[in-house]
Order: C-alpha cells, then structure tokens, then sequence
C-alpha cells in the first residue's frame, strides 16, 4: 500500500482533535490539518499574531489584508473569535493554554527532543518564528512529518543531529507510515501502514521501536492532493 | 495646552530620528506594517540603525528598504529568511558578506522582551529556548521542575506602528490583526509614532481604546 499523502498525513492527525480544544497549527503541512476536524466541533485555532479562532481561507472577494494568520494567509474568522496583541497570544502559548500544537519536524528524537527550525541551507537566514514556544509551552506536542528524508534517510532518531527547537517536548507523531508515541522509554507504534512490516519500520527508523499490544492498520482515506 | 499629536506628513512624524537609533517597527504576516513611516524613514536616511522588526524579509513589509539603503548596522527578528529559494533577500545578501548583524529571537521572547521593556522590567525568566543554540551562553536556572531562561528586555528609541484609528490624544484602535506587535513596541520605545488609515475628530469612546496615546508621541494619517 502506498504512504499516505500530506493531506491524508493532516487526516489522520485531524482525527485525534477532540471537540473544544485549543489548537495551533504550524506553517505548512499542519494548517491542514483544520480541513479534517468534523465541522460541528467547536474547535478554536489559535495563530501566533493574535487570532484566536481562525476558520477557513477567504474567498478571494472577501479576503481581507488585515485579516491574517501567522503564515500569511488570507483568514475567516469563526463565530466567538477574539483578536489579541502578539504578547497576549504568546502569554496564551507560554502559559500553557495551549492544548495541541501540531507542527512540521526535521527530526525527533525518542527523548522527545524536536528540531524544526533550522534545516542549514547555505547562506539562507534563520527562521524561527514561533515554532519554540510553541514547543516549550503547549500542552501537547504533536508531529507531522515523513517517516524518512528525501534521500531515505530516519528522522526519527536516538539524537537530533540538526539543531533543537525544544527539549523533551513531543508526544505523537503522524508519519506516512506510521503513528508512534514518545514515552520515558522511547517510541511507541500504534499504528502501521498496510503492507509495512515492523521489521522495514524499524530498518527505517533511528531509534529501537516498542508496539502497543493492539497495534493496528494505518487507515488510508481517499484524498488525493491536488493536481 | 492642549494635547495635539499629528503631524501633516510621515516626513514630519519621523522628522528628528538620528543616526544610531534602536527603531522598533510594528506588523506581521501583512497586517499592520507601519510602511509609509518606514518609506519616510528611509528618505531622511539615518543611519547604523538598530532594527527590532519580527521579519527581516517579510515579502509586504518595506523594511527590506532601509536593509538595502545601507541604513542598517543590526537586526533583531525571530525570521530572516527571504522568500524566494533560489535568491537570497537584501538581508541574506549583507549578512552572507558579514555587513549586518543578526539577532534571530523565538518570536514569543521576541515579543515579551519588547513588553518587559516597556512595563519596566529588566529581565525575565522563559522556558522558550531552553537547551537550544538560540540561548547558548544565557544564564539558566530550575523552577519546580522546569528549566528556565533569563532573557533580557529591549528598550529602543523609536516605534513605527499602524493603527486603524486614532484621536488627538493619540489614543488608538487597530483593526483585525493589525495589532501584533504594535501595542508592546510602543510601550518600549522613547518615541512612538503610529500612521493610522482615518483620524477620529471625536475622543475614541474610552472603553473602546486599545492603545492608550500615553504610549503614542505622534500620529499621521495615511489613509486606508
């Protein structure tokens, strides 16, 4: 069976958001991720510039250039939404008011230890935007990220090589393969694509895998990425 | 006397910033980019300027300007990486050649040293950044069963903000996410100067002010 596409990565994370939760989603592949919760959940996303409350993309007559989230992208608002200060949307984060981030990864190690921010491209400049805050402060952190690098190499790993953008700080991870927790005593599979041994899923992994007593199929749904 | 805080132009809002000066400017993602203040800025032309702006390549932002104008000595952000994969920004360019330096920050520091430094408070304890490279060499100390960071606050010379309104005591109102960084950046500077798209000829309804004008110096309308 293939790996799950981005979208059905941003699927599969969508179906662990509980109704009434507090979210943030990162840049990229986690804003998806709002595309997947059920649509009666009262759910409030939360964006680092102060929206608290975000819903779908604007249409583009309604799009509004004050009316922004975090990755510059032309928002709604849902009904109950509030506008806050960037102090007052990063006290919300620190302060732990935050009960899910789900944000992209380079690498995790089985301690938890995230590095997201820095991918060293030559002579590009740093971008760390909110990602460590987020990652320090929010109640859980949850990762979305291929199991493997481009070039098939583990990103899941014993150490991040590259550098942290915070310490023991992540509890899930959705790949496109699998879904692993991190424990005190490392990873944790829960879940397996189709077809995916968990020999191969460990030979693809940097870091000794434990299974849980009812490990089960990865669900694969029908979403395509667009053309 | 009574309070008056515009000026007729952004020339004359911006008119006195020297060479040297620590130069907050407000905005992100879009929203809220004091620009006309930053075109006016670059115009007067000081010089070994301090820049404390979230984004030193923000694509919408005219900071990019006085980067490329040679107007800056430093920059502290928590983002500079340019848009464009292929070329490098007028930020990457200078700092790849060593001609400007860099002070990259998690953007929640980034932002709470700008408060800390506007309500007063020297320095503050953080869990953000703790074990990673961006506070190697911070002093560190455990609180419970945390480590945390001492991070010191930013003070500066001079706030460039936007607002949506403004009245002549230099209270304001922003509107959607036009606020980000505006409200925090004017409490820490010396001088703030805020464009604002309409002037209210009536005191804005107290209850309705987001920014009180203690924290506003100068007001100029620009216009939607």
């Amino acid at each position: 069976m293939k790996p799950l596409n981005r979208l059905q990565m941003a699927w599969r994370a969508g179906q662990d958001i509980t109704d009434g939760m507090v979210v943030n989603l990162g840049l990229g592949m986690p804003v998806s991720v709002s595309d997947y919760v059920p649509a009666d959940f009262d759910v409030v996303m939360q964006s680092e510039n102060g929206i608290i409350g975000v819903g779908p993309l604007a249409s583009a007559n309604a799009a509004d250039p004050d009316l922004v989230d975090a990755g510059s992208r032309r928002v709604t608002l849902r009904p109950g939404a509030a506008i806050i200060d960037s102090a007052g949307s990063f006290a919300m984060i620190r302060g732990g008011h935050i009960d899910v981030t789900i944000l992209g990864a380079f690498e995790v190690a089985s301690n938890g230890d995230l590095a997201n921010w820095d991918n060293r491209i030559p002579d590009k400049g740093p971008l760390v935007g909110g990602a460590m805050d987020l990652a320090a402060s929010a109640r859980a952190v949850w990762v979305l990220m291929e199991h493997n690098t481009r070039k098939g190499g583990p990103r899941l790993l014993e150490r991040c090589a590259l550098p942290l953008t915070a310490v023991r700080c992540v509890k899930r991870i959705y790949t496109d393969i699998a879904v692993i927790s991190v424990t005190a005593d490392g990873f944790l599979v829960h879940e397996v694509l189709p077809g995916v041994s968990r020999e191969e899923l460990q030979a693809r992994t940097g870091a000794p895998l434990a299974f849980t007593p009812d490990c089960r199929p990865l669900e694969t749904p029908a979403i395509a990425l667009p053309a | 006397m009574a309070i008056e805080k515009r000026r007729a132009t952004a020339a004359e809002a911006v008119a006195g910033i020297s060479d040297g000066s620590t130069v907050f400017i407000s905005g992100f993602a879009g929203a809220g980019f004091a620009n006309s203040l930053v075109a006016a800025l670059r115009d007067l032309g000081p010089r070994n300027l301090t820049l404390v702006v979230n984004s030193a390549t923000h694509r919408l932002s005219n900071t990019h300007e006085l980067i490329e104008a040679g107007q800056v000595r430093k920059v502290i952000c928590s983002a500079a990486r340019g848009h464009d994969k292929s070329e490098l920004s007028a930020f990457e360019k200078l700092h790849k050649d060593g001609k400007i330096e860099l002070e990259v920050l998690p953007q929640g520091t980034f932002v709470e040293s700008i408060r800390a430094g506007g309500a007063g408070i020297p320095a503050y304890f953080t869990p953000t950044g703790f074990g990673t490279d961006l506070t190697t060499g911070k002093e560190t100390r455990r609180f419970g069963e945390r480590d945390y960071v001492l991070e010191p606050a930013i003070t500066g010379d001079v706030a460039l903000i936007r607002a949506d309104t403004a009245d002549r005591w230099g209270n304001l109102t922003f509107r959607h996410a036009q606020m980000n960084f505006g409200p925090a950046m004017a409490t820490a500077a010396k001088l703030t100067i805020a464009e604002v798209r309409a002037f209210s000829d009536t005191p804005i309804p107290p209850d309705r002010v987001q920014l009180s004008g203690v924290f506003v110096d100068r007001i100029v309308t620009i216009g939607a």
